[in-house]
């Protein structure tokens, strides 16, 4: 189901879908990655018949034109699939696309727990074939100043969680990436406190604009990107969206978070995106949209804020960061 | 193999000039990534450090290996390292900022790390300024000596500018830390024992 309101961030219905696609296409055949392309035949032969879940870097079928689009050009594939904080796979954004190529998204498990009545352990097919995907285009604002726009495939994380039905004292929403050092090379070391672990305010988690993503392009979503399903919320900092998730808990208290963990005063639990105020060590005012030379001013919220603001109505924002 | 002093120089010199060309070739190539901005504001810091920590290692060699030549290169070497840097500040200031000395004055009062980093800047800069042999005349010997010594200050806050900068990963910096505090553990340990020793010679004398 699409929301049909017209919001500031539909500028217009977007026939830009078939002009990537087919861009992504030639890029396949550019990087002439046999396996990948093998996948890409199999990916369209397979585009109307649903019966088993595309293998990584394959095409997703039925997947309905996105009504979101802010409107603004797309960052290109190699630039969204080649640059990524995923510190699973190393910590510089250049490594994901090296050291993640082998990563085994098939069988993956979700494991559902806490206050909710359908607790379980999901084969992600079952978590996702009930719900029609949608394509969203969203702008994506990284901690560290920079941003791109970025076609994201995938179901409202809502419909997944009526579907588990919360009790009602389950008042945040936990995730956390799997854990599995033999296959994530990052790891191996503790840069962070693995696994990693990401959180929701329920109001935040039902949000119609948080997205629980399982593509990008049109295809399934490389593993550098999260796969094979992440979360994605336009209005929030980058790290905010976790990839690779394996487990979700319905809890009563807001849950830790990494970077929180990591450093307290540097990354709150809310993440907003906030230009009027600065991580510590550097200025959330401006940003520079990758493909862009001179920097772009920061909006609040990303510019979602007719959409989110409400959210936060009471509290002081750069207290709660 | 023996090779004359006025070839190793050019060969130093030669090393020291690749990473600046390998950076050229490579944007010239396209292969600076999807943030080309961010890439060579990293890639030139880390050869300002890393050829600050090369100038630094000339004496620690003659200390510890009894090499004379690094020390009659360090100058160059030292100017070298002084490049990296400008360019890195330059980057900073054209590229990444382009001149935005709103932004620029903020950053340089309020970040910690930037602050640590114009304090550098402004040590090798001078050291650079006087780096010729007038200079040394006109300052005479011991204040240029104790001018230069600067540089030792000008390292460690190199390194504490990259510990400043990172979000999680501290191993790249301590890596770079524990270079340095290698050469400056030779020095001292080398300048603890030859006072030792003078003590013992003077003992000896007396
Ligand atoms: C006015 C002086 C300086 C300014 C404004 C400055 C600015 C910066 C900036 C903006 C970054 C990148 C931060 C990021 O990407 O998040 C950086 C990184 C760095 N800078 Fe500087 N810097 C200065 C002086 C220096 C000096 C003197 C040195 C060395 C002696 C140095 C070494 C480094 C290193 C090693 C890095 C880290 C590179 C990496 O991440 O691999 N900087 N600096």
């Amino acid at each position: 189901m699409l929301i049909k309101i017209r919001k500031s961030w539909e500028m217009r219905e977007s026939d830009v879908t078939p002009e990537a696609l087919f861009k992504n296409r030639r890029q396949f055949l550019k990087t002439g990655a046999a396996a990948l392309a093998g996948g890409l035949v199999g990916g369209m032969l397979s585009r109307h018949a649903f019966a088993a879940w595309p293998g990584v870097g394959e095409m997703l079928g039925a997947v309905g034109k996105s009504k979101f689009d802010p409107g603004e050009e797309l960052t290109p594939w190699d630039a969204v699939t080649s640059y990524n904080n995923f510190y699973e796979f190393g910590t510089d954004k250049a490594d994901p696309v090296n050291t993640a190529q082998d990563f085994q998204t098939d069988p993956w498990t979700v494991e559902v727990a806490g206050a909710c009545a359908k607790p379980g352990r999901y084969a992600f097919e079952d978590l996702m074939k009930p719900h029609p995907l949608e394509e969203r285009i969203y702008r994506h604002r990284c901690v560290e100043a920079w941003s791109m726009v970025v076609p994201w495939l995938g179901v409202p994380l809502a419909d997944v969680i009526k579907r588990l039905e919360p009790l009602g004292n389950a008042k945040y929403v936990a995730f956390e990436t799997l854990f599995d050092p033999a296959q994530m090379p990052g790891q191996r070391r503790d840069v962070l406190a693995w696994p990693y672990r990401e959180g929701l305010r329920m109001d935040e988690a039902m949000h119609p604009l948080t997205l629980l993503s399982v593509g990008v392009y049109g295809k399934t979503l490389p593993p550098q990107n999260g796969a094979p399903l992440r979360l994605v919320m336009p209005w929030k900092y980058g790290f905010k969206g976790i990839k690779s998730i394996v487990k979700i808990t319905f809890v009563e208290g807001q849950p830790p978070t990494s970077w929180n963990m990591a450093a307290r005063h540097e990354y709150g639990f809310y993440a907003n995106v906030n230009p009027a105020v600065d991580h510590p060590r550097w200025s959330q005012a401006k940003e520079r949209r990758i493909g862009e030379f001179r920097k772009r001013d920061t909006l609040p919220f990303n510019g979602y804020g007719d959409e989110v603001a409400a959210l936060y109505a009471d509290m002081d924002l750069s207290k709660f960061f | 193999m023996v090779i004359s002093y006025r070839s190793a120089w050019w060969l130093v010199f030669a090393l020291m000039a690749s990473p600046l060309l390998w950076l050229m070739m490579l944007a010239y190539m396209g292969g600076l990534g999807a943030n080309p901005i961010e890439f060579i504001t990293r890639y030139l810091g880390d050869w300002a450090l890393r050829s600050l920590l090369v100038a630094l290692a000339a004496t620690p060699l003659k200390i510890a290996l009894g090499w004379t030549w690094p020390v009659r290169m360090r100058r160059m070497l030292g100017l070298w390292a002084f490049a990296y840097v400008a360019l890195h500040v330059s980057d900073y200031i054209i590229i990444d900022q382009f001149f935005d000395w709103d932004a620029i004055v903020k950053d340089i009062i309020k970040r910690t790390y930037i602050t640590v980093g114009m304090a550098t800047f402004l040590i090798l800069s001078s050291l650079a300024l006087t780096s010729w042999n007038g200079a040394i005349k006109r300052l005479g010997a011991k204040t240029w000596k104790r001018l230069h010594r600067l540089v030792y200050l000008a390292g460690v806050l190199g390194c504490v500018h990259y510990f400043m900068m990172v979000k999680a990963d501290t191993l790249p910096p301590a890596i770079h830390a524990g270079v340095l505090g290698g050469l400056l553990g030779i020095r001292v340990w080398h300048h603890l024992r030859s006072r030792s020793l003078d003590l013992v010679t003077h003992r000896r004398k007396s």
